[in-house]
């Protein structure tokens, strides 16, 4: 068996528009795939269809070289706790009325963790991330974008997943942020050997991260 | 609040063109029911005809506050001093600060000093299609009616908007459609100075470039724009002259160039160290809370360079090759 988040011939419509056609990727453990094209080129829905919230019209996922079938909340806990992403605009992305300490624990609540173990997971996480303690308690809008990203990406890691996918994670931030998170993300992935996707427009950033960069031409099949 | 006497000129002003913009211990103070946020404090700067004068900066830095203050757009609870004075081409010179509502509404806002807004979403009617607005926006600058419409078709190319989504609604806009839409209404009045913040958010790698180009083109063509950003790729790509703001000052204001190769202000080079072109390496620690800043120079705990001297505030930064807002700053400036 090989240790792989992998897209098999990935097609996906919008109506007539056909975005991807039969895309193929993969990103094995350890690794760090940098994703970049064109605007329209495809690259959030293949982000999406990896992370298993959008079900692909032809191809399938495989993770860890079992072919999976259907979107993530019909998957059982432990197979789709495996793959996490991060999205773009933090606020679009959280729910305004949960506090930062309540958005962190939250995954972990959902799959029955008790409320105590929860929260000092949730704190052990926020000093990872950089949040310190008088912020958890605040909720989004009290927040900066950096805070608010820097609390996503301590949920998207509270499962131990095994990959991460950063979908212009970092696109929003000052450099200072983008280079702390980019940090937070590469120890995680030396620790706990995950694959990392980085869907980006930033040919510094993905030189600098990447260990590898797919091109992904509109509406065409990858190359690199 | 110590301020200088505010009728001191920068040196660089003899001989050119008079600023167009001339702030002088700006200070924004918001109340809060037990806190006071310093968002802006003690703030200088000039901008002159065709400068593109970037202002970079972490998130909550006070950044946009500056934007909001300039326009007379900050809420209830804002308290602010200083001087801001406007001198546009044509015209009298306007106290942007002291000159009231009635004037800043009919003879500043969109006509003199333009902005673009940093949340489009928020900035447009939701039940006018954007070629209402844009026209809206041309027939009350002095447009013509009759070539209102195909100025706002122009407008629209201007800014890389498909003509024929002007006939969209802004809920059937994409985030970055709705961004260019703000900024084509920012531009229909043609105003000699537009304060842009964030102007590029949600935009895709070439549409930032050609909203950045935009910018720079006006600046060449003798207006200027104050560009509010978090992204020093774009400051670099078409600044003249950058100001690096944190925690509510104006630490480092230099010529773009010079300050990529030599940043004096210890925040400055560690915010540039943290390019991933450079070392990638972010600025430790985190920026102070702006209700709770330490006493003297606010990155003093986050510095290396900090001594003993840094528990009293540093001398505001000067523009041009001047002094940065630091008692220890790098190099030796030229």
């Amino acid at each position: 068996m090989t240790s792989a988040l992998v897209a098999h011939q990935i097609t996906v419509h919008y109506d007539r528009q056909r975005v991807l056609d039969r895309v193929d990727l993969r990103i094995a453990a350890g690794e760090t795939v940098g994703l970049r094209g064109p605007s329209g080129s495809g690259k959030s829905t293949l982000a999406r269809v990896l992370a298993l919230l959008h079900a692909p019209d032809g191809g399938h996922v495989a993770l860890d070289g079992q072919r999976l079938a259907g979107v993530r909340h019909r998957l059982p806990a432990a197979v789709r706790t495996r793959v996490a992403i991060l999205f773009q605009s933090p606020r679009a992305a959280t729910d305004p009325r949960l506090t930062l300490a309540e958005l962190i624990a939250e995954p972990l609540r959902a799959t029955g963790t008790p409320r105590e173990a929860a929260r000092a997971r949730a704190r052990e996480l926020a000093d990872l991330v950089g949040l310190t303690p008088d912020l958890l308690a605040r909720r989004p809008h009290a927040v900066s974008d950096g805070q608010l990203q820097r609390a996503c990406l301590a949920r998207a890691l509270v499962h131990r997943p095994g990959y991460l996918l950063c979908d212009e994670a970092t696109a929003m931030l000052d450099a200072s942020t983008q280079a702390h998170l980019a940090a937070v993300v590469t120890d995680y992935q030396r620790q706990h050997g995950a694959g990392v996707l980085l869907v980006s427009h930033d040919a510094a950033l993905l030189t600098r991260w990447a260990t590898r960069v797919v091109e992904l031409p509109a509406g065409g099949r990858p190359t690199g | 609040m110590t301020t200088t006497a505010p009728a001191t000129t920068t040196g660089a002003r003899a001989g050119r063109a008079p600023a167009l913009l001339d702030v002088e211990g700006l200070t924004v103070r918001f109340r809060l029911r037990d806190a006071v946020v310093h968002a802006v404090t003690d703030l200088r700067l000039t901008v002159h005809p065709g400068e593109l004068l970037a202002v970079v900066g972490e998130s909550g830095c006070g950044k946009s506050v500056l934007a909001h203050a300039l326009l007379g757009l900050l809420p209830g609870n804002a308290t602010v001093t200083g001087q801001a004075r406007l001198h546009p081409p044509a015209g009298n010179p306007v106290d942007l600060l002291g000159c009231g509502e009635r004037r800043l509404a009919r003879e500043v806002r969109g006509r003199a000093l333009g902005l673009v807004p940093q949340s489009p979403a928020t900035a447009l009617t939701p039940v006018r299609t954007g070629r209402r607005l844009l026209v809206e926006t041309l027939r009350a600058y002095g447009h013509p009616r009759r070539d209102a419409d195909p100025a706002a078709d122009r407008l629209a190319v201007e800014v890389g908007l498909d003509p024929a989504d002007l006939d969209r609604y802004p809920h059937e806009l994409s985030g970055g459609m709705a961004q260019r839409l703000v900024t084509a209404l920012a531009l229909a009045p043609d105003p000699p100075l537009l304060l842009a913040d964030e102007p590029t958010t949600g935009l895709d790698r070439p549409l930032v470039d050609h909203t950045l180009d935009l910018l720079r083109r006006r600046c060449d063509t003798g207006a200027a724009v104050l560009l509010i950003t978090h992204d020093l790729a774009a400051a670099r790509r078409v600044a003249d002259t950058i100001a690096v703001m944190y925690a509510s000052r104006i630490v480092e204001h230099r010529p773009a160039g010079a300050l990529f190769d030599a940043p004096v202000h210890p925040y400055s080079a560690g915010l540039l160290d943290a390019l991933p072109d450079r070392a990638f390496r972010p600025v430790p620690g985190h920026p102070p809370m702006l209700t709770d800043l330490p006493p003297g120079c606010a990155f003093a705990p986050r510095c290396e360079r900090a001594t003993d001297t840094c528990r009293t505030a540093p001398a505001p930064a000067l523009p041009g090759p001047g002094r940065a807002a630091c008692h220890h700053p790098l190099g030796a400036p030229a």
